[in-house]
């Protein structure tokens, strides 16, 4: 980039805008390139569940499944049963993240609490989740409580592990700085751990999110009377292929939208970053 | 008059794997108020060492350092200390970089920090990130997040070395003009003699193992000060020659 030597001073922020402007355009098109393959696919399963070459009572077809979407969403039944399974992953998220971010970064700041506590949590991360499963459901039965416990013990290891790690990755050299200021606790953990380790503690809220979307899956899948995987069960039972797939692809839907929000915070949050963007 | 900062027979030892290293040895030097003093000496000499222990970084050595008769027991903001590198904080904008732990919103602080900009020259630039910035400019925002603290002493570990010949002599300007309006005492380590003879009012040469004053070269010229005139040659030569006894007797061959 050359810039001449009698460029006016604001010249690297409106350069700057200028991009931002230009990404617009192309994101529009990034957009159109990656929703080409999901039309095609659409639009063969299509014409082969109409030409009957594939059977309409196992694998339904875009028309039938987009049918019973406006149908359930009308009667109020798929409204409800969202909410509900939005309530108990979103609660099950906020429990297990916020334990996960708080516990992250106290073993990241203090050594002594990580030699205490971190070997227990690497220990129990191991362990397979659909193995707890079923201690969860005697200890706590199958109401709420067990649901919310499984899903904030999934959302938990993910935030955790990488706020530890955002924590650790701080540059030493901003230590020093902080202590030449005499940045008080507070504002050491305030100005300087929290904005440095907000990278990877973003990626590990994303990472966190997708994991509460799947144990809560697999809770309303094991034994529930509402929510969507409650929906998907019954529907399954009855063969109603149509209805499962609505379940399928309301999941795959909250799940992209909430992984979205966070990366827009991502983007909005890591502007200062200068890594390569792709 | 009382020095700003005084350091008596100041003794460092690293103790390492390697055993034992000797790094200052004896180091005694007062600056006084309005003093811009460099520090020159051959790398390895412990310069950034010394600076450390100025500033309250390093503790661990046999002693006096004292800011104003108070013994320098850890880092506090009465001793601005500017990095090689700028060391600003990435997510900060140039503006909350200088003010850093400090509310922009505190009226008191706005406007310090509006004239600190105004100080360095980088009106146009507040609302920018430090990946925006050449090195250039984000040394002179460090320089200005130092200065807002209002240090008694600014110490400067070669804070202009990673820049380009052309840009480092408009620092140097532009420390000296800081220099002169705020009357900051400096001290200020380089490996560039030229530098040195330019901005500071003495030279303190070190030499190494063990790290040791091994002469004061004051430098009496007004500013601003011409590179190319007869006096600044002269004293460039002299603190080249207390520099590296081998130069001098270079230059002995040379003036038969
Ligand atoms: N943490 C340390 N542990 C052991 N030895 C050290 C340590 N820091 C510095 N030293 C040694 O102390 C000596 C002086 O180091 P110092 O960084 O002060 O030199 P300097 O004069 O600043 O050199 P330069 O001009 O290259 O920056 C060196 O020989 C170095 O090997
Ligand atoms: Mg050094």
């Amino acid at each position: 980039m050359t810039v001449p030597l009698t460029a006016p001073k604001e010249s690297i922020l409106e350069a700057e805008q200028r991009v931002r402007r230009k990404d617009l355009s192309r994101r529009w098109r990034l957009f159109a390139r990656g929703a080409a393959l999901p039309i095609l696919i659409l639009a063969v399963w299509q014409t082969l569940s109409a030409t009957g070459a594939i059977s309409e009572q196992l694998f339904s077809s875009p028309w039938l499944i987009l049918k019973q979407y406006a149908a359930l969403t009308l009667s109020g039944e798929l409204p409800h049963h969202l909410r509900i399974s939005i309530v108990r992953a979103s609660l099950g998220f906020l429990l297990g993240g916020s334990a996960g971010l708080i516990i992250g970064l106290l073993v990241g700041m203090y050594r002594r609490f990580e030699e205490t506590v971190n070997p227990t949590v690497q220990m129990l991360r191991t362990v397979p989740l659909l193995a707890i499963t079923p201690l969860f459901i005697m200890w706590f039965g199958f109401g709420e409580l067990s649901k919310v416990l499984l899903i904030s013990l999934g959302a938990f290891f993910p935030l955790y592990v990488n706020t530890f790690l955002g924590v650790r990755n701080v540059d030493a050299k901003l230590f020093d700085v902080a202590r030449v200021l005499e940045f008080s606790r507070f504002r050491q953990m305030t100005k300087l751990v929290l904005p440095a380790a907000l990278p990877n503690i973003l990626l590990g809220i994303r990472l966190s999110l997708s994991i509460a979307w799947l144990c809560l899956v697999v809770a309303e899948l094991l034994g529930a009377d509402t929510g969507v995987g409650y929906m998907i069960q019954d529907a399954r039972a009855f063969m109603q292929t149509d209805i499962v797939f609505v379940g399928i692809t309301i999941f795959a839907l909250v799940g992209k939208l909430s992984d979205s929000i966070v990366r827009y915070l991502e983007n909005r949050l890591l502007r200062w970053q200068d890594s390569y963007k792709g | 008059m009382q020095p700003v900062l005084e350091i008596e027979r100041v003794n460092k030892t690293f103790y390492g794997e390697q055993g034992t290293t000797p790094v200052l040895q004896s180091v005694s030097l007062a600056v006084h108020e309005g003093d811009f003093t460099t520090i020159i000496g051959p790398s390895g000499c412990g310069k950034s060492t010394l600076l450390k222990i100025i500033a309250g970084l390093d503790l661990s050595y046999e002693g006096s350092v004292q800011l104003r008769g108070k013994r320098i027991e850890r880092p506090t903001q009465e001793k601005g200390f500017i990095f090689q590198e700028h060391r600003l904080f990435p997510w900060m904008t140039v503006e909350q970089n200088i003010a850093a732990d400090r509310s922009l919103r505190d009226p008191g602080v706005r406007k310090a920090v509006d004239e600190l900009i105004e100080l360095v020259k980088l009106g146009g630039f507040e609302r920018a990130y430090p990946r925006q910035l050449s090195g250039g400019m984000a040394q002179r925002v460090a320089i200005a997040r130092a200065l807002l603290r209002q240090p008694e002493v600014l110490l400067l570990d070669e804070p202009f070395g990673a820049l380009d010949a052309f840009t480092r002599g408009h620092m140097q300007e532009a420390l000296l003009d800081i220099w002169q309006t705020n009357q900051t005492a400096m001290v200020l380590v380089t490996h560039d003699i030229d530098e040195a003879v330019f901005l500071s009012t003495r030279v303190v040469v070190m030499d190494a193992r063990p790290g040791t004053i091994k002469a004061i070269v004051p430098i009496d010229l007004p500013y601003p000060r011409s590179r190319t005139s007869r006096a600044f040659t002269e004293l460039r030569t002299l603190v080249l020659n207390r520099l590296d006894h081998r130069a001098e007797l270079e230059q002995d061959v040379y003036s038969i």
